[in-house]
């Protein structure tokens, strides 16, 4: 490498421009040097964080599989590759086509995804794809086709914020979880929604405290206090909207006192809260994981776009709804068919003419595509039972560690007949595989990333990968071959594929090239033709629904599916800590990033503490209906007296999580269960 | 099955929905004595007010009968149950069979039987807000008779449009069942600031052309006269039908009269020897007897009081056993009368009994659920009163600011390595940054570093920003 090579960091959905230069940064030992691009405008101002800085050890680290392997033993690509393909024929000729389940990521590239969600669909004929972005987006999405009949993270670049005067976030703590997020809201008034006062929080002109499981019921009040107070957009709302006089009379039952009193947040901050929001000539309400991740999150969303459609928001210059994506690619990797649902583009799977498109693309019969299958818990959960898969393939995932009821999800992947997993390194479900291909990482390989603004950006190679290591991409083309079907292995060509199967889709990707991105640092989609500049702000002069507006849904808040009692008196919410990404498979190996997050914790507050004899630094016992784990104790008045906090980056956090689902999303409820925390002696 | 709910007010309409919401096929008529659709008697303060117009009230859309296969009638009262056939007869003469009858009649306001009453005019329906506001429209002067919950949300209200506000009060101090001496006075001045004139310990003993005449003679003048001297429960189809009824329509924990085929909920029901007359208890039974009448084993086991008033510039909030003192339960309490704040707690056993939180605070949603959950309460009772208190914030000076504070998060720095990183010869930001990243993430930390790199240079006699 002579020259420094523009990419983008490994991790969050901010998808921060980089540039991989050979020489010794002050990250020493990885014979990279990682800058920070000024051409892209997530980070325009030359921002990373430390997950970014250090991102290139894991380049060149120890932890790095270069071998497949069989039953834990080394062998040879084509031996791994003919075990797999036999034992998947085997199990589909004695089953049927079903018994092959593919789990897919959100960090993965829009070519591996869409390459997936055809192997799925045409070499293997399942209907039985998910991804683990389900765990993450499912319920903002879900919430903002309901809403704008489409759905796009953000539906405005990320820089719009910054000329906002208010931003409302909803359940979000981008300082901790995507930090250089935080220089676009350095201009507006922050109002921060978060039962703990994180870092975000910190920075915040306002902040709410709810109880876990109540941001339903605070939207609806901050919805009311706006009727009663005559804050309602009603020229906006007769022009724009569809559905308001329903919704309206549905707010009667929400007072802000009765509010209050669910959440805990006092009536005059929620006041406060709304009369900022409508006194702003713009301002943005943003929802976080905090808001989506229940068993009543598509509700929740959609409270709070009722809220901006109410106060004249979306689809407007310079204010609007979004939603703040979490993983890499969670953006792209929601539109382009790993979902058990949907097909290349943001299409419907039951659509008859998605069908017959993507299957001209494909060049099969429309017949052929399976209908829709499982939703992610529920195809974890299906694994090895009677009427489920006996094989799972899994690409760019560690449901080990972050799947809801996580010793349920181990106990189901123990009793499959074939797992093969695809990683970079020795995931703790990687552990479990029969068969482990070892693929490449962001620097190692080139292809798009859709980040959570919506725009599609070219990730490069800038080093070759270790020798022995392959592609995702050659992984689906090697099995698909031997099961009797040719699939591309060079990105460029499954993206030239990936656009024509998107093209006349929501997400229609076809008029966008690597040469483009690269000459304009990404482009917006729907882009539908190579003279088509992007587009950016989609919803400005229309919604994608049917009749051009936006609708407002009427949605009544309901207790969290499990509350504290008392055998498991105090709530338990989960989330991130800056060093930390995800499953952690990537970040526990980096030494910079253990030595700032060294173990699993659980913090709670003093009060809580003194009451359960626990001090600061004691080991303790967390346990919930479905399993227990240990964890250090941190004692922080940062968090409500009745709730502690753990991080779930480590193996223990998701045996405690409830796995009910959305009934829509099919989102598990990450950020509400009940436990009792006992200190160990 | 055949269900028939007599009252559709705020229980009556919420146990319709309740039942619909679990049940999609039992046949559900509901009778109303009033001539439109159900709505919040909660926010009939805000109307009266002026927050919320009339329409905006309303707890259920006219299509929501159809839609949901509920027959609703309307302006029907109910005058007869028979139970021996089970049927209700409406006045009008229309019969209704029921397999399970549900009893939702509510309370009627008290009149006080004063010569002249027929002036005044009472606040408890939305008929009645409608009439205040249009008399409202044309006087000079209003009087509220009552100082307890309503009373008080009816004089802020009428204050709020502009009128001069007498409140008359029995009691020698306002809300005195939610409310101790001094709270009530408190609450006197605070709305003395708002352009309400409280007079307690008086009686009404009449209402003339000029005003309420007060037992003692004297006369107070006024334009409109507004009644809020309570609420009595309807009970007389219940009693007139046999079933048995003390205060109100006895019930038992799965809201049953002793007729194990009809049910009591809200204001006209009494259980336990309680009878409620807030909107949270009739809601929560609404729920109990909707899952009993679908199948289901809830139990009703009595509710937690939380009183909020809804009044324009007024934070009040008081529950349960707000009236004990240190004779009889640990109190805490504080008190700043000259800012209308007034902050009561009290605690038995290690769990808040009652509370009360006058003026704004943020204490009130986590004292409320303590109050609710009847969890155990911190050892630390100021820091409940006074959240923040315990959290000041830290000093961030650099001088002060041990070696080990982390001063940038995002990259995980410590004062010690910009120190260490100064001795090394940075002398700015930029040199800081270039050795550790810090300020390179959220760049909140910039003036933080910024400041610890001055104070070394100052310490040390070194012109800023001459890195070496």
């Amino acid at each position: 490498m002579s020259e420094p090579v523009k990419t983008h960091c490994p991790y969050c959905a901010l998808q921060c421009g980089m540039e991989i230069g050979p020489e010794m940064g002050p990250e020493m030992g990885t014979g990279l040097t990682i800058a920070a691009r000024t051409d892209t405008p997530a980070n325009a101002s030359g921002a990373l964080c430390q997950k970014g800085w250090t991102a290139g050890e894991l380049l060149t680290n120890g932890a790095r599989l270069t071998t497949p392997l069989l039953h834990g033993e080394p062998v040879a690509w084509d031996v791994a590759l003919d075990y797999v393909a036999d034992r998947v024929s085997a199990l589909r000729a004695e089953h049927g086509p079903d018994a092959v389940a593919v789990f897919g990521g959100g960090g993965l590239t829009n070519e591996k995804a869409y390459a997936l969600g055809k192997f799925a669909r045409v070499a293997l004929g399942t209907s039985q794809i998910d991804y683990n972005g389900r765990f993450c987006m499912s319920s903002a999405a879900a919430a903002s086709l309901r809403a704008f009949g489409m759905d796009r993270g953000m539906p405005f670049p990320i820089t719009d914020l910054a000329e906002a005067d208010v931003v409302l976030l909803a359940g979000g703590n981008v300082a901790e979880t995507m930090p250089p997020f935080v220089r676009h809201l350095s201009g507006p008034r922050l109002i921060v929604i978060d039962p703990r006062r994180t870092q975000t929080a910190r920075l915040a002109w306002l902040h709410l405290q709810p109880a876990p499981g109540t941001d339903l019921a605070l939207a609806l009040g901050l919805l009311h206090l706006a009727v009663a107070e005559d804050l309602v957009d009603e020229a906006y709302v007769a022009a724009r909207t569809t559905g308001f006089e329903e919704v309206r009379t549905s707010l009667a039952s929400w007072w802000p006192e009765r509010v209050e009193r669910i959440t805990g947040v006092p009536v005059y901050r929620m006041r406060q809260a709304v009369r900022a929001l409508a006194a702003a000539g713009n301002a943005y309400v943003l929802t976080g994981r905090g808001a989506e991740q229940h068993a009543k999150g598509t509700d929740t969303v959609t409270a709070f776009i009722n809220l901006a459609l109410a106060l004249g928001l979306p689809g407007t210059h310079g204010s609007g709804y979004g939603c703040v994506t979490g993983q890499g690619n969670g953006q792209g990797g929601r539109e382009h068919g790993q979902k058990a649902d949907q097909l290349p583009g943001y299409r419907k799977i039951d659509d008859p003419a998605a069908r017959e498109h993507v299957a001209g693309v494909w060049g099969i019969p429309a017949e052929d595509i399976p209908g829709p299958g499982r939703s992610a818990y529920e195809l974890l959960d299906a694994l090895g039972t009677p009427d489920g898969p006996k094989a799972l393939l899994l690409f760019g995932s560690n449901p080990i560690v972050s799947a809801p009821d996580s010793e349920r999800v181990a106990a189901r992947i123990g009793a499959l007949d074939l797992l093969v997993v695809c990683d970079v390194v020795m995931s703790e479900t990687a552990v479990l595989a029969d068969v482990v291909f070892p693929v490449t990482q962001w620097a190692e390989e080139t292809g798009t990333m859709t980040n959570l603004e919506g725009r599609v950006l070219l990730r490069r190679r800038a080093v070759p990968p270790p020798p022995g290591v392959r592609s995702d991409l050659d992984v689906i083309a090697g099995l698909a071959e031997r099961l009797g079907h040719r699939f591309a292995t060079d990105p460029g060509e499954v993206f030239d594929e990936l656009r024509r199967a998107s093209a006349g889709g929501p997400a229609d990707y076809s008029g966008i090239t690597y040469e483009r991105i690269a000459d304009e640092t990404g482009v917006f989609w729907p882009c539908p033709s190579p003279e088509h500049p992007g587009t950016p702000r989609p919803f400005l002069d229309s919604f994608a629904t049917p009749d051009g507006r936006a609708r407002f849904l009427p949605v009544q808040h309901r207790p969290a599916a499990e509350e504290p009692d008392d055998d498991y008196p105090v709530y338990l919410s989960t989330g991130r800590v800056l060093a930390h990404y995800q499953s952690g498979a990537q970040t526990r190996r980096i030494a910079p990033l253990v030595r700032a997050a060294p173990e699993p914790y659980v913090e709670l507050h003093p009060d809580l503490a003194e009451q359960l004899d626990i001090a600061a630094g004691d080991v303790v016992r967390v346990s919930s209906r479905r399993g227990e784990t240990k964890a250090v104790a941190r004692i922080s008045d940062a968090i409500r007296r009745d709730t502690v906090f753990m991080p779930f980056h480590w193996e223990g956090a998701n045996r405690l999580t409830n796995p009910a689902l959305d009934p829509t999303s099919r989102m598990p409820e990450f950020k509400v269960c009940a436990v009792r925390v006992e200190r160990l002696s | 099955m055949r269900l028939v709910v007599v009252g559709n007010g705020m229980a009556g309409s919420r146990l319709v929905s309740e039942v619909r919401a679990r049940d999609p096929h039992i046949r559900i008529t509901v009778f109303g004595a009033e001539s439109c659709r159900p709505y919040n008697r909660v926010l009939l303060s805000n109307v009266l007010a002026g927050g919320s117009r009339p329409e905006q009230v309303r707890l259920l859309d006219a299509s929501w009968y159809d839609a949901n296969r509920v027959t609703a009638v309307f302006g029907s009262a109910v005058a007869h149950i028979d139970r021996e056939t089970r049927h209700v007869v409406t006045d009008d003469g229309r019969r209704e069979p029921y397999d399970l009858l549900v009893l939702a009649t509510g309370s009627d306001a008290i009149v006080p039987p004063i010569p002249g009453v027929e002036r005044a005019i009472p606040f408890r329906t939305l008929d009645d807000c409608e009439r205040i506001l249009q008399a409202a429209e044309k006087t000079g002067r209003a009087v509220v008779v009552g100082g307890g919950l309503l009373g008080v949300e009816a004089a802020r209200g009428l204050a709020g449009r502009g009128l001069p506000v007498t409140l008359l009060h029995l009691a020698g101090h306002l809300m005195e069942r939610q409310l101790d001496v001094e709270a009530g006075e408190v609450l006197g001045e605070t709305l003395a600031g708002l352009g309400i004139r409280t007079r307690t310990g008086v009686i009404a003993a009449g209402v003339d052309e000029d005003g309420v005449r007060l037992d003692s003679g004297e006369l107070v003048e006024a334009d409109l006269v507004v009644l809020a001297c309570g609420v009595r429960p309807v009970t007389n189809l219940a009693a007139e039908a046999g079933l048995e009824v003390r205060r109100g329509v006895v019930v038992d924990d799965e809201l049953r009269t002793d007729d194990p085929s009809i049910f009591a909920i809200g204001e006209c029901a009494e259980h336990d020897g309680t009878v409620y007359g807030l909107v949270a208890p009739a809601w929560e039974q609404a729920a109990v007897a909707a899952d009993v009448i679908t199948g289901g084993k809830a139990l009703y086991r009595g509710s937690r009081l939380v009183t909020r008033l809804k009044a324009k510039s007024v934070e009040l909030a008081a529950m349960g056993e707000t009236q004990l003192g240190e004779e009889h339960a640990e109190v805490v309490r504080f008190s700043h009368r000259a800012r209308g704040t007034y902050r009561k707690l009290v605690i038995r056993d290690g769990r808040l009994v009652g509370a009360i939180l006058l003026g704004e605070s943020d204490a009130v949603g986590t004292l409320t659920q303590l109050f609710d959950r009847g969890g155990p309460v911190p050892g630390d009772r100021a820091g409940l009163l006074f959240p923040g208190l315990a959290s000041a914030p830290v000093t961030d000076s650099p001088t002060l600011m041990p070696d080990a504070a982390k001063v940038c998060h995002c990259n995980n720095v410590t004062k010690g390595q910009i120190r260490a990183c100064w001795e090394a010869g940075a002398r700015d930001v930029a040199g800081v940054a270039a050795a550790t990243r810090a300020t390179t993430g959220c760049g909140t930390c910039r003036d933080a570093v910024e400041g610890i790199v001055g104070w070394l240079c100052s310490q040390e006699g070194i012109q800023e920003g001459a890195s070496v």
